[in-house]
């Protein structure tokens, strides 16, 4: 796990998602799932939209910048840094 | 996590598959919870059929692979389980004592896509460590610990407690932080299968658990988030049972090596009650189906005190194994339970156990180890049991 409560998240740099998690739709929960060592978190509505978007090449501006492209007219900017700090605090992704 | 029994109609899961691939090991720990007949199960599956198996587990929506054992690096077909599995959209775990995990194949592990390596370890001193799983086993385990740091996996440390190494507490911390252990369960054992032929030599007393949690505490402290630590007292010392496997049938599946499926670890000693093999159906008229998994899903089959007892929804009577062990019975209330009219069967134990026992040197020509010979002597004694009991019509 990275040692990451309390660090702000980055604008600028890629998130990625920590090595031991998988994420994945699942249809038999008919949502996002993120799996990690005998366990699961269901990530349901923006959350899902916004973990897809984390590949290790794109920064948080992009993330937001992507999400508003496909979700036009809506300010997503604060939402998407809030679940960005809380996936990071919880060690789900890196920077 | 679905609700027991929330919607009867409707039976969700499997979520986490367990695969027991085979129960040939190199250790003879004592406090093993494989069956104590297991050398005289039928042949394990082959590649195919665990495939097959975990694909219709799958399609049912499991997304946790369990590979476990025995060892199951015994088998040279866990690379193709791993990366096949994986293809399908589990997140596998590997359940490995470490012995015969070679760069080769964890090389192999982690191009297939295994997602986490769980470590297991009897103690940390070479010594009792060799005693309690009788084999020379530390030093290649240390060696492994860092091979599995080499590949970038999470250190995830299993070390079974109990009456003979919980007092090496501290020994133990400070070799899984020596190891870069990242999660570090200690969990006391359980008494069941082998554990339970030598629970008396297991249990720890009271001033033991106490001590351990102390020390375990104070480490805690100093350690802070680097190293997350999970203690588990043996139920033994509660008061209310465990929620056991989170209900009979509602998110775990064990698949035994020669393809029995069950609804724990133990359920195979369940009298009266017919397991379905996978070789002979799919997963999901088992899951949903078959009447081995129907018999204690939910809360029709209980008797009192959990019948009408308002937390019954808490831990849904305990543990049916358990019940059966002690009271003959697996739908009596888990006497852990003080609500239970057997809880002195637990009580009597734990009093037991507050009582000198002799030390380790002189324990170890009685205890029971884990091994063929003492499997098929074991599996004779539960024959002519079950022909003692079964009724004449």
């Amino acid at each position: 796990m990275s040692e990451s409560s309390g660090s702000k998240l980055s604008e600028d740099a890629a998130v990625s998602l920590e090595a031991q998690f998988r994420f994945q739709f699942e249809p038999a929960q008919d949502s996002y799932v993120l799996l990690y060592p005998e366990g699961l978190v269901k990530l349901e509505g923006s959350a899902g939209e916004i973990m897809k978007r984390v590949d290790g090449n794109k920064t948080v501006s992009q993330i937001i910048a992507d999400l508003e492209a496909t979700f036009p007219g809506v300010d997503l900017r604060q939402d998407v840094i809030d679940f960005l700090e809380h996936a990071y605090a919880k060690g789900w992704i890196r920077q | 996590m679905q609700k027991a029994g929330s919607d009867s109609n409707k039976v969700t899961g499997p979520l986490w598959v367990n695969a027991e691939i085979t129960y040939k090991c190199p250790l003879h720990c004592v406090f093993c919870y494989n069956p104590v007949d297991y050398a005289t199960f039928g042949p394990e599956l082959t590649t195919e059929e665990w495939l097959k198996t975990f694909r219709e587990a799958r399609d049912l929506g499991a997304v946790q692979l369990g590979i476990s054992g025995g060892e199951p690096l015994m088998r040279d077909d866990v690379e193709v389980m791993v990366a096949e599995a994986s293809d399908m959209g589990y997140y596998v775990n590997l359940i490995t004592s470490g012995i015969g995990l070679t760069e080769k194949r964890i090389s192999a592990f982690k191009e297939g896509g295994l997602g986490q390596i769980q470590l297991s370890f009897q103690d940390s001193t070479k010594e009792l460590n060799d005693f309690l799983s009788s084999t020379r086993t530390f030093d290649l385990k240390s060696k492994v610990a860092k091979l599995i740091k080499e590949y970038e996996y999470p250190m995830v440390l299993n070390v079974v407690l109990h009456r003979l190494n919980i007092d090496h507490i501290q020994q133990i911390l400070e070799m899984a932080e020596a190891m870069g252990a990242e999660h570090v369960e200690l969990a006391n054992s359980q008494y069941y299968a082998w554990a339970m032929e030598n629970r008396k030599y297991l249990m720890p007393s009271r001033k033991q658990l106490e001590h351990a949690e102390e020390v375990t505490n104070r480490f805690r402290d100093r350690v802070g988030n680097k190293m997350k630590i999970y203690f588990v007292v043996p139920d033994y010392y509660s008061t209310r049972p465990k929620k056991c496997m989170n209900g009979w049938g509602v998110v775990f599946l064990n698949v035994a090596a020669d393809g029995l499926a069950l609804p724990c670890h133990e359920a195979r000693m369940l009298p009266g009650l017919e397991f379905p093999n996978v070789r002979d159906h799919d997963v999901r008229w088992i899951w949903q189906e078959s009447p081995g998994f129907a018999a204690y899903r939910g809360d029709s089959w209980m008797k009192e005190p959990c019948r009408s007892c308002p937390e019954k929804e808490n831990d849904l009577g305990g543990c049916r194994c358990q019940a059966y062990m002690l009271t003959g019975d697996a739908a009596n209330a888990d006497p852990v339970c003080d609500k239970s009219p057997h809880h002195h069967l637990i009580t009597e134990q734990v009093e037991l156990a507050q009582q000198p026992q002799p030390p380790a040197a002189e324990i170890k020509p009685i205890i029971l180890f884990r091994d063929d010979k003492n499997s098929r002597k074991l599996a004779e004694r539960e024959a002519a049991h079950r022909d003692d009991t079964t009724p004449v019509t």
